[in-house]
């Protein structure tokens, strides 16, 4: 049986960690490659690395970056931000990225994805949406959170799963950063409706929060940053919390 | 020295650098001299068959890999590079694959109780405990797939592992000189990279 899975995410700036400072038993808790190597050995069952600056300001993400990690870590990770066409997919692939996850240019695209699937396959394709609370439904924004599209999250998702998306990264905007819980509403109704992996990210901060998305959200995997990153919990109790309340999760 | 055969499908570096981490010494390559040259040969690959295939035609590559695994040389075929070897896909139609094993490649049956592609972390169900690529490794290791087509073998003498998605599908093919994993070695942690040691102790 397929594991749920518990993902780190990594906000790179200019080939930077950020929001890694805390990391005291590191050399240099910048270095993405060895943030990615400590949650390596915490068991983490991919990572995400996303690129926070280059979709606003049109940079491309550093491939060089993505080669040096593929290197050093033998985990599958997924790499977003600033991706703009094919020749990008197909250059982060190659420099070892498991996945690639695409948000503003699928909005603005929508023919990326499919381009993309057919191109290298379901299963590498990520589609991140970033969605924030409207009276009844869910606006979907893009260029990092700055811009409404004009989208409902709920008919976005079934459009990009409709589209050759493999996976999507489920970003709830209200719940980012507070510790609340994971989207409990949104990640319901999303995985509910479409029939691929859905990563429920925003809101981490509690053992049970995890348990709650991963069973009663429907969610496959669910993502955390500054919840790992200030080593308030490490992947591994995460983990053992779930297994101990009857999730499957690689241990 | 091997041969990982580069054809434009994708996740090339991390195959080889985990080739690399045990000190082989491999060559990326689509010229079919070095295949030839080589002691073994890899076969990644991400995406879709039919566009595989006419990659691997498009470098005139087929028969040179044929010719090879015929006269007995190790090859690995990874995730995409492991369906090639069977004789079609329902993929995009019916593309023709390498034919070297009996077989076809099937997707997933899209129901609501199972999501595809097949995504994460699942069990290996080992039924081949002699076989050499998965030596040393515990009964049934955890390694990381992402899919959404998998091979159906005619002969199932060839099945060396088994995984459970909806129904236990085949994982691990392996006939003589001729090995196939439908995960990814090179991102299954611990368990990838001792088959990777595994395959470079094969003589």
């Amino acid at each position: 049986m397929l594991t749920k899975r518990i993902i780190p995410c990594l906000d790179i700036k200019e080939g930077r960690v950020v929001k890694g400072v805390r990391f005291l038993s590191l050399r240099d808790a910048g270095d993405p490659v060895e943030v990615a190597r400590l949650y390596d050995s915490e068991q983490a069952d991919e990572l995400v690395f996303l690129d926070i600056t280059a979709s606003y300001e049109n940079r491309k993400t550093l491939i060089e970056l993505v080669e040096e990690i593929a290197k050093n870590i033998f985990l599958p990770f997924t790499v977003g931000g600033g991706v703009t066409g094919i020749d990008d997919i197909r250059n982060l692939l190659n420099a070892g990225a498991e996945k690639v996850s695409i948000n503003t240019q699928a909005v603005k695209y929508p023919d990326l994805i499919s381009e993309a699937s057919r191109k290298f396959g379901s299963q590498c394709i990520v589609v991140a949406i970033d969605a924030k609370k409207e009276r009844d439904n869910w606006q979907v924004y893009i260029n990092g959170g700055r811009t409404p599209a004009g989208l409902d999250a709920l008919f976005w998702a079934k459009k990009v799963a409709e589209l050759g998306a493999g996976e999507i990264l489920l970003t709830s905007m209200d719940y980012d950063g507070t510790k609340d819980g994971f989207d409990m509403s949104l990640t319901k109704t999303v995985t509910s409706a479409v029939n691929i992996p859905v990563i429920a990210s925003g809101g981490a901060g509690k053992l049970e929060h995890f348990y709650s998305i991963l069973t009663e959200g429907g969610a496959d995997a669910a993502l955390a940053a500054s919840l790992f990153h200030y080593q308030e919990y490490s992947v591994k109790e995460v983990k053992r919390y779930l297994q101990e309340r009857g999730v499957r999760v690689r241990l | 020295m091997i041969a990982i055969i580069d054809y434009g499908m994708g996740n090339i570096h991390s195959v080889n650098k985990a080739f690399q981490l045990y000190g082989a010494e491999t060559i990326v390559t689509n010229n079919a001299e070095e295949i030839r040259r080589s002691k073994k040969i890899v076969l990644p690959g991400v995406g879709a068959f039919d566009e595989a295939m006419q990659e691997l035609k498009k470098r005139s590559l087929i028969s040179v890999i044929r010719e090879e695994l015929v006269k007995g040389k190790p090859f690995l075929g990874i995730c995409l590079g492991m369906q090639l070897l069977f004789e079609h896909s329902a993929e995009a139609g019916q593309a023709q694959g390498l034919g070297i094993l009996k077989g076809r490649v099937e997707q997933f049956e899209d129901k609501a109780d199972l999501k595809v592609p097949h995504m994460g972390w699942n069990r290996l169900q080992i039924n081949k405990k002699d076989c050499p690529l998965l030596k040393d490794l515990s009964d049934s290791p955890y390694v990381y797939f992402c899919h959404s087509y998998y091979p159906i073998p005619v002969d199932n003498d060839v099945i060396a592992a088994t995984t459970n998605y909806g129904k236990d599908f085949v994982s691990v093919v392996w006939q003589n000189n001729v090995y196939g994993v439908q995960f990814h070695p090179e991102k299954s942690q611990r368990v990838g990279l001792r088959i990777i040691e595994n395959f470079l102790a094969l003589c």
